[in-house]
This record gives structure tokens, C-alpha cells and sequence, in this order.
């Protein structure tokens, strides 16, 4: 490894140690990465300077020998929907203009304890919604990833500008949120580890809320280590989000022991979608053969409520998003348009402050809440997400974790599926029902596409068992060897 | 008497329920840690979850919890051990989060039971329920020309929204209704029942029938924020209500205000207009569970009620029912009597404490709490006339005199020299005086006429400045000329 910003959380923490380099040296390696790659648009806002003053006190702890934790020093991005005290915090949106918070989201604050160097703030679907990170006010992110035929690939979303910043190496990790994949759709599409803890195990406090019975944040990292590393950090019962639970945290990197003789991975058959690209399946296939060589028991299983995760996930989450956002209403921060009256000034501030994704949900998530249309719609829905978690309940019973596609296809080109919101929602199928049932998942980087873009792979266990998601995600990563490097590094100075 | 209203289509019954949002007593708000003190500098108690900064998330504030459950056993009620806050959603300034914070299908406090006294004897009121929500903030359109200035301090506040059954049927029952709940309330500690400061305000509910008709559509009047209004709207809106049926018209379910100036309701917005407030469970708070040991810890630590403590006063002290009412309708009353009566005779100190004390507390617009005469120096006065120091006609005015300038009663008889004259001999020298000055009233006395008895003493009285005792002058002047 010659280059600073090609080393891994893992790599950095001992380096660090050894001496070979001061956190202030790979925060200027990353800062100068971030400027050059500016044409990612991955990052909303930089802050070099921050990033400069809290290397130097990393620096200063390990010389005293009192470093904080494994991210003690390590630059990353933020996504920009943890409110940063005294940073401009935007969740992509126009409506949050000029909002600076005067507090620290819990998750950032803990990483922040644990002495990680922000960067900046990274680019967004508006509020988290959707798939493509198209949506965002600031322009869409590009995917560090591309082929030959001159177009820009989405880096996938919402957490877009995380996954770009973490594949085009401009930042060593990335904090994303992932609402129903939004951290694990865009590390399969740019071929990085994405993975979402268990609900309730990060704090949402902070965090400008999609759909609250949903949100959760995780890590965006190269290497699950690195995942397991950077979770350790963010994780942890907060008193200020009743939704938090209040147990003791794992050590989450002693978790991976490169052993999984024995483990039974459960194979869902619902998930073989009709129409799914061939590559997709073939790279299932294959991730099966993988963990059956490393000594665990494939097992066939099934979840026939699968196929009402996307329409359920796409009644709750806009409800939920269309009280969330109500708040944005230009009477106390962000945005204000003026109107001749207040119903015209909160009709100015939301239609031009809200993009049309985001206006989108807020329609459908009124409609299902709607007298006459709540029993029919938002009822029906929770009924069927109560279904879909006791499936998964049944299901671990007799399976120790889960095996899936992360996406159905590889990463698009920008300007794709933008006419047909229902084909982008169905980036979303394989990453929604553990949404739903709020289990951990995990994203791995497993092969490539015929053309040559990223796949990645899913694992899903039971609620609070990120220690067997890691054990086994780290057994498939060593398997899977993806050793492939984007376009955007190869083309880099 | 039951309350109709005669029409020209016959007679109609009022039928009234009232809902009735009460403030929590508590240090902090609902969902929040930001104080909760009335009359505080404008957005000096809002915190960054009251102003719904983005991210910010409520946490239940358990003393709020405590108190609903306390309420809710106050009123007799069924505690819902499992209960669930739900958002209603609309848009208003004055409301940062865009929905409040409510209990909508699953309220912590189910039916329940309000006791009322009317003239025509005992009512039971049956109440719905009662649930937990946030109050709004305060829109002030009246300190710029052109816009309106928001205070957040009351946003997030912890109110209970005291739902009654249609069970009322006069505007008198609507203010025994509120007067009754308002003292339980402040019985229990858990509202401090302040109408003027916005601590208690009530909706109400009104229609108009035939008796023995099913229940016809009625409207809705907002916000009155004090007892006699409550009972003027509703009388008010009635009366609307029955003129709109005899002249052909309907009434329509709507929201109206009360104008106590004009003394009418008016239309605030009609059912078409009403708002579609899309409740759903809030998804950032898990269901609220309590166990039947905690209901039961909090039972075992519930104040007398004003109830119990009526028949405690009847069976206890003697007193008229009617007087055990009036003086448990107000806690503070009770207590001051309960204070004055220890060791003493408690009717006589009921007595002062509804004929005396309240006749000037009336008169001076004071609550019990705020009066110039305490419980202890009263107490004395009762004392000074049962132990013969002083006259019930002299103790009238040393209260005057405790209630002007305060002050010990003792001291006052002593200052003013308003004793008792009991030495028999100076008491025969008045009467001896008294006989001599009046031979013609002192034969009548002689030949049986008893009423002049009455008139001698009155002179004695008149003589001593109302200090000789008068059991004395009437044993004298029938020692003299009987």
C-alpha cells in the first residue's frame, strides 16, 4: 500500500501505532483525495479544517498513549442527515437551506468520542429517499464505478455520497442510515461493505428522520472489519431515543473468527425473483458454494410473505415520512417562502423546499393515512410487516443467518428508471424485509457484474446478533476475494 | 327542576358533554426536560425538542405518567395498563412538529365516575375516558400589524384531556360538573385547575332534543376558559340550536366559539372544513406499559376526596350536609376548616367559615388561600367566645378588625376593651338603672309579658357597648322582677 487513503480502518489503527504515519498525515491525504474528487460530488460540505484540528488531537492522545478507540483518528464521511454542531446539515434538501444545528447527533457524537476526523458531510437522497441518489438538491453523486460507454453510473442510495466517498477512496469509512437499504443497496452497487445494525442499536437521536420505525444507522466501510470497527463506535443505548434498547455491546471485531463450520445459512427461495438478471442468481449460486466450502449448512428455506415487503415498506415508510416532514414548514429554520397568507407561505416553502421524490411521499404517505384509506392501507400494512417479522422469527429457528442478493442489478446509469418511480423502488425488494422486521444486514462485495460493475451479497440475522452477521460476512468476503478496483481510482494521479 | 327550554314545538332538553383539558402539574413537559412555569419571558422554556429541531426525539416524562394514573383512580376510572400515543397531524404555527403528541384509540384512563350534588339531589356523570397529549404553542396576533409572533413556552406541555359521556343536561350541571372536577383535580395535586391562567379550559359539547328523542347533531364550542362562561355558552348555544330547529333549519356539526361579550356563539369552522388529522401510532415512542403494581402503589397514596370527605364531615363533625358540601368543594376550604374545627365545636367553626369568612372572601374576590384571617387566629376568636371572653355579636367585630388590620384576636379585645362584662355587680348596677329609667317596660315585665325581656337586654347591650353578658341581664332582671 503506497497511498494513505488506500488503507483500511484496520491497516490505519496499526499504523498509527506503529508510528508510521500521524492521523493529521492521513487526514491531508484525505482531504487532498476529497478535493480531487470533487467531480464524485460525493461530499455537500468539506471541512478540512475541522477534520485538521481533530487529526491533531488524535495525534496528540496516541502520543500520550491514550487513543480512544479503533476509529481514534481515522477520516470519514458523515452522512448529511446527522445534525453536526455548527455544520451546515441538509439531508439534501433545498428546505433545510442555510439550517446549521446548534447539536451533535448521538451516532456522530460517539464517533466523534472515539476520536474519528470528519471530513464533511456527504451527499444524500433528499431525506433518504431513494435509490439512485438522483434526488438530492445538490446533484446527483456519481458512482466512482463506470464502464466504457461515457455514462455516469448512480452510486446507488440514499447514502450515495457515503458509498462514492468510501469506493473512490476520499474517505477510509462512512457513516450512511439505511431506511429500507439505503446503506446496503449503494455498497453493492460501489462495491463496498454496507451494513445495517439491528433497530434500536444506534441512536436516532439527530438524525433528520425518514421514517422513524425504520431509520437506522450504520457503517460504510471496505472491510467488514472495518464495518465491525466503525459500528463499535457508532452503537450504544441513548436515553434520548426511546426506540434505543439498553443492552450491553458486543465486541463486534473479536465477533470474527474466520469460522463458520457449522452455521446454518438459510437460502431463501422467494427471493429468485422472475426477471432477475442471470449474474445476480449466478453470484447467489456461488456465494452458497462459498460458505458451504467454509464448512456451513446451506439450507433451503421459505418466507412466502416476501413479496408484500415492498408494497408494505412503501405504505409505512411515506406515512411516517409525511408527519416527519411536517416540521419543514418555513416558520423556524431552513427554507422560507413567502406567501400572501400562511397557507400560502407553507405551500411556497414546501413546494419549492421539497424535490419531487420527496413531495411524492409526502402524497402517498398522506393518502394512507387518510380517513377511509388508513384501515385499507397504513392497518393492512402494519398487519403484514407483524407477518413478515414473525417469518423471519420462525425462520431463525432453524437457520443461523440468511444468504441473498443485495440488489437485483448492478448500478445504472444516472438518468435511468427516472420516469418510473416503481421500478426504482424495486432496488429495494432484497433489502426491505429486514428493514420491516428490523434485522441486521450486511452488504459484501462479491463479484462483478458481465460488464463489470460491483455485486455484493446479503446476510441477515437475528435482531441483535451482528456478531454472527460479522463471523459470516467476514468468511464470505475472503471467499468471494473481490479484489476489483473502480474506474475512478485507476484514473487517479 | 329539570332544565327545558320551551319552544314552540314543545319542550327541549339540552344535552351537553364536556371535554375538559387539564395541565399536568409537573417540573417539565411531556416529552421534554424544558420547564413548564406560567408567565415566563416568551420562548424562554422551549427546548430543542419542543421547537422540533430536525432529528429531535420526545422521551416520556414519567411524572406526567404518574399523574394521568392518579387522575384517572381519582375519577373512579379503569387504568389501561397498556396504552399508545398516537400523532394527529395539522399544520399550525404554533405546533413546530406539525402533529401533537395525543392518545387516540388506546387512552391510559378509561371510564369513569363524577359525583354531583344538584339541588334536586345526587347526578352521576359518567366520564369516557382520559388521555395524555402535548399542548401547542401560543400564536400572538396582536403585537404586529402584519404578522404573528409565536411563543413556544406552553408547546409540549403535558395536558389530560378529560373526556365526559353526554350525561349533562342543564348549563347548572355543565358548572357542578366542571366545579366538581376542578376540585378533584387540585385534590389530587395533579392540575392546579387555574381557568384564568389556561391550566384548565373546557370544550363543550351541545345539542338539543325532545325528551325521549335519539340524540340529535351537535356543535362544538372551543376554548371557554372559565366556569360561568362554560355555563352561559352552553345556555347560549341551546338556545341557538332550538330556534335554528323551529324556524325550519338545521343544526350542523361544527366548531364554534363563545362571545361572553356579545353573549353568542359564532361558527369557527364546519365539518367540512374540520381537519383530517391522520392519527397513527408515533412511531419514535414504543407503547406506554405500566403494571397493576405500579396503579396500585399509586392508589395506596391518593388523597381524601372531596366525596369522602363530605361523609367524613357528616358522620364525624355533625355538620348539615349542605355545609359539608360547600366547605369540601374547595380543598383549601376543607383544609382550613378541618384546621379551625381541631378540639373545638365544628359547627360553630363551620359556621364562621361559611357565613363569615367566605362572605368577605366573596366580597374581596380572594381564595381561601390568599385570606387576611388564618385558620389559627380564627380559631382563637371561636375560643375567645367559647370560653364567655367575648360575645358572638363582639366577635363579628373583632373579625372586622382581624380582616382590615390583622392582628391577634386577643390583643384586638384587649386593645379595644371589648371583654365581656360578666362581674355581676356592674351588671346589677345596669340593670337597677335600666328598671328605674323605665318603670312603665318594667311593669309590663312583671304582669307576664316575656317579650320585653328581649327588649331589656337589647338595652343592656345598647348600655355596654354589646359587652355585658346577656344570659346574665336576662338571670337579673328575673331575679329582680320576676
Amino acid at each position: 500500500m503506497s497511498r494513505l487513503t488506500d488503507l483500511t480502518i484496520a491497516q490505519a489503527r496499526d499504523g498509527l501505532d506503529r508510528g508510521d504515519y500521524t492521523s493529521v498525515d492521513l487526514t491531508a491525504a484525505h482531504i487532498a483525495a476529497m478535493a480531487a474528487g470533487r467531480d464524485l460530488n460525493a461530499f455537500v460540505t468539506e471541512t478540512p479544517d475541522i477534520a485538521l484540528a481533530r487529526a491533531a488531537e488524535s495525534d496528540e492522545r496516541r502520543a500520550n498513549g491514550a487513543a480512544k478507540s479503533g476509529m481514534d483518528g481515522i477520516p470519514i464521511g458523515l452522512k448529511d442527515l446527522y445534525c453536526t454542531e455548527g455544520v451546515l446539515t441538509t439531508a439534501g434538501s433545498h428546505i433545510l437551506d442555510g439550517f446549521i444545528p446548534p447539536y451533535e447527533s448521538t451516532v456522530t457524537r460517539n464517533l466523534q468520542d472515539g476520536g474519528a476526523v470528519m471530513l464533511g458531510k456527504t451527499n444524500m437522497d433528499e431525506f433518504a429517499m431513494g435509490s439512485a441518489n438522483v434526488t438530492s438538491y445538490y446533484e446527483p453523486v456519481k458512482n466512482p464505478w463506470s464502464l466504457d460507454d461515457g455514462k455516469d453510473r448512480v452510486p446507488g442510495g440514499s447514502s450515495g455520497g457515503s458509498a462514492a466517498s468510501v469506493a473512490g477512496h476520499l474517505a477510509m469509512a462512512a457513516a450512511g442510515s439505511d431506511t429500507g437499504g439505503s446503506i446496503r443497496q449503494p455498497a453493492s452497487f460501489t462495491g463496498i461493505v454496507g451494513m445495517k445494525p439491528t433497530y434500536g442499536r444506534c441512536s436516532r437521536w439527530g438524525m433528520v428522520a425518514f421514517a422513524s420505525s425504520l431509520d437506522q444507522a450504520g457503517p460504510m466501510t471496505r472491510t467488514v472489519r472495518d464495518a465491525a470497527i466503525m459500528l463499535q463506535s457508532m452503537a450504544g443505548y441513548d436515553k434520548k431515543d426511546s426506540t434505543s434498547v439498553e443492552r450491553d455491546l458486543p465486541d463486534f471485531e473479536a465477533a470474527i473468527t474466520g469460522n463458520i463450520k457449522g452455521l446454518r445459512v438459510g437460502i431463501p427461495i422467494e427471493y429468485r425473483m422472475e426477471g432477475m438478471p442471470y449474474e445476480i442468481e449466478d453470484l447467489w449460486h456461488r456465494g452458497v458454494d462459498w460458505i458451504r466450502e467454509a464448512g456451513a449448512e446451506p439450507v433451503e428455506v421459505s418466507l412466502p410473505h416476501t413479496k408484500y415487503a415492498l408494497p408494505t415498506y412503501y405504505i409505512v415508510a411515506p406515512a411516517e415520512a409525511s408527519s416527519n416532514l411536517a416540521r419543514y414548514d418555513g416558520v423556524r429554520y431552513g427554507l422560507r417562502v413567502d406567501g400572501g397568507d400562511l397557507n400560502e407561505m407553507y405551500a411556497n416553502t414546501r413546494g419549492e423546499g421539497f424535490g419531487d421524490e420527496v413531495q411524492r411521499r409526502v402524497l402517498s404517505g398522506t393518502y394512507v393515512l387518510s380517513a377511509g384509506y388508513y384501515d385499507a392501507y397504513y392497518v393492512k400494512a402494519m398487519k403484514l410487516r407483524t407477518l413478515i417479522l414473525q417469518e423471519f422469527q420462525k425462520t431463525f429457528e432453524k437457520v443461523d443467518v440468511l444468504l441473498t442478493p443485495t440488489a437485483p442489478s448492478a448500478a445504472f446509469a444516472i438518468g435511468e428508471k427516472m420516469d418510473d418511480p416503481v421500478a426504482m423502488y424495486l432496488n429495494d425488494v432484497f433489502t426491505v424485509p429486514a428493514s420491516l422486521a428490523g434485522l441486521p444486514g450486511i452488504s459484501v462485495p462479491s463479484g462483478l457484474s458481465e460488464e463489470g460493475l460491483p455485486l455484493g451479497l446479503q446476510m441477515i440475522t437475528k435482531p441483535f446478533d451482528e456478531e454472527t452477521l460479522f463471523r459470516a460476512a467476514e468468511v464470505l468476503e475472503t471467499a468471494a476475494e473481490f479484489k476489483a478496483q473502480p474506474s475512478y481510482l485507476r484514473g487517479r494521479s | 327542576m329539570t332544565y327545558l327550554i320551551e319552544g314552540e314545538t314543545g319542550d327541549w332538553e339540552v344535552v351537553i358533554g364536556l371535554e375538559v383539558h387539564a395541565q399536568i402539574v409537573s417540573e417539565a413537559k411531556l416529552f421534554s426536560g424544558a420547564a413548564t412555569e406560567f408567565g415566563a419571558e416568551p420562548n424562554s422554556q422551549v427546548s430543542l425538542v419542543d421547537a422540533a429541531m430536525p432529528g429531535m426525539l420526545p422521551v416520556i416524562n414519567e411524572v406526567c405518567v404518574e399523574q394521568a394514573v392518579r387522575t384517572g383512580l381519582g375519577l373512579e376510572a379503569e387504568i389501561n395498563l397498556h396504552s399508545v400515543f398516537e400523532r394527529k397531524n395539522y399544520f399550525y404555527p404554533d405546533l413546530p412538529q406539525g402533529y401533537q403528541i395525543s392518545q387516540f384509540l388506546n387512552p391510559i384512563v378509561g371510564e369513569g365516575i363524577i359525583h354531583l350534588d344538584m339541588p334536586e339531589g345526587p347526578r352521576e356523570i359518567g366520564v369516557e375516558r382520559l388521555h395524555m397529549e402535548q399542548d401547542a404553542g401560543k400564536s400572538l396576533h396582536d403585537q404586529d400589524p402584519k404578522r404573528t409572533y409565536i411563543d413556544l413556552n406552553r408547546s409540549g406541555v403535558a395536558l389530560m384531556e378529560i373526556v365526559s359521556k353526554p350525561d349533562l343536561r342543564s348549563p347548572e350541571e355543565a358548572g357542578a360538573y366542571m366545579r366538581k372536577l376542578r376540585a378533584i383535580l387540585r385534590y389530587l395535586g395533579t392540575c392546579d385547575g387555574n381557568m384564568e391562567q389556561g391550566s384548565l379550559r373546557c370544550d363543550a359539547n351541545v345539542s338539543v332534543r325532545h325528551p325521549g328523542e335519539e340524540l340529535r347533531t351537535r356543535a362544538e364550542i372551543k376554548n371557554i376558559n372559565s366556569v360561568r362562561f362554560v355555563m352561559q355558552a352552553i345556555e347560549h348555544e341551546a338556545e341557538r340550536q332550538v330556534e335554528v330547529y323551529e324556524s325550519g333549519g338545521d343544526v350542523v356539526q361544527e366548531t364554534r366559539l363563545y362571545d361572553p361579550n356579545k353573549g353568542e356563539t359564532r361558527s369557527m369552522r364546519s365539518k367540512e372544513e374540520a381537519h383530517d388529522y391522520r392519527y397513527f401510532p408515533d412511531p419514535d415512542l414504543l407503547p406506554l406499559d405500566i403494571t397493576q403494581e405500579y396503579v396500585d402503589a399509586i392508589k395506596s397514596g391518593l388523597p381524601e376526596l372531596p366525596d369522602a370527605k363530605k361523609e367524613r364531615f357528616i358522620s364525624d363533625f355533625e355538620l348539615a350536609p349542605e355545609d359539608a358540601a360547600v366547605l369540601v368543594a374547595d380543598k383549601d376550604s376543607a383544609e382550613f376548616f378541618e384546621a379551625l374545627a381541631e378540639g373545638r365545636n365544628a359547627k360553630l367553626a363551620a359556621n364562621w367559615v361559611i357565613h363569615e369568612l367566605f362572605a368577605v372572601l366573596n366580597k374581596e374576590g380572594k381564595s381561601i388561600a390568599e385570606s387576611q384571617v388564618n385558620a389559627d387566629d380564627l380559631g382563637k376568636l371561636i375560643d375567645l367566645i367559647s370560653d364567655d371572653t367575648i360575645s358572638g355579636r363582639i366577635a363579628k367585630d373583632v373579625f372586622e378588625v382581624m380582616v382590615s388590620d390583622g392582628g391577634d384576636p386577643a390583643k384586638i379585645v384587649e386593645e379595644k376593651g371589648l371583654k365581656q362584662i360578666t362581674d355581676t355587680g356592674e351588671i346589677e348596677t345596669m340593670v337597677d338603672q335600666l328598671i328605674a329609667d323605665n318603670p312603665d317596660q318594667a311593669q309590663q315585665y312583671k304582669d307576664g309579658n316575656e317579650k320585653v325581656a328581649g327588649w331589656f337586654v337589647g338595652q343592656a347591650m345598647k348600655a355596654s357597648q354589646g359587652k355585658a353578658n346577656p344570659q346574665m341581664v336576662n338571670e337579673l332582671l328575673k331575679k329582680k322582677l320576676g
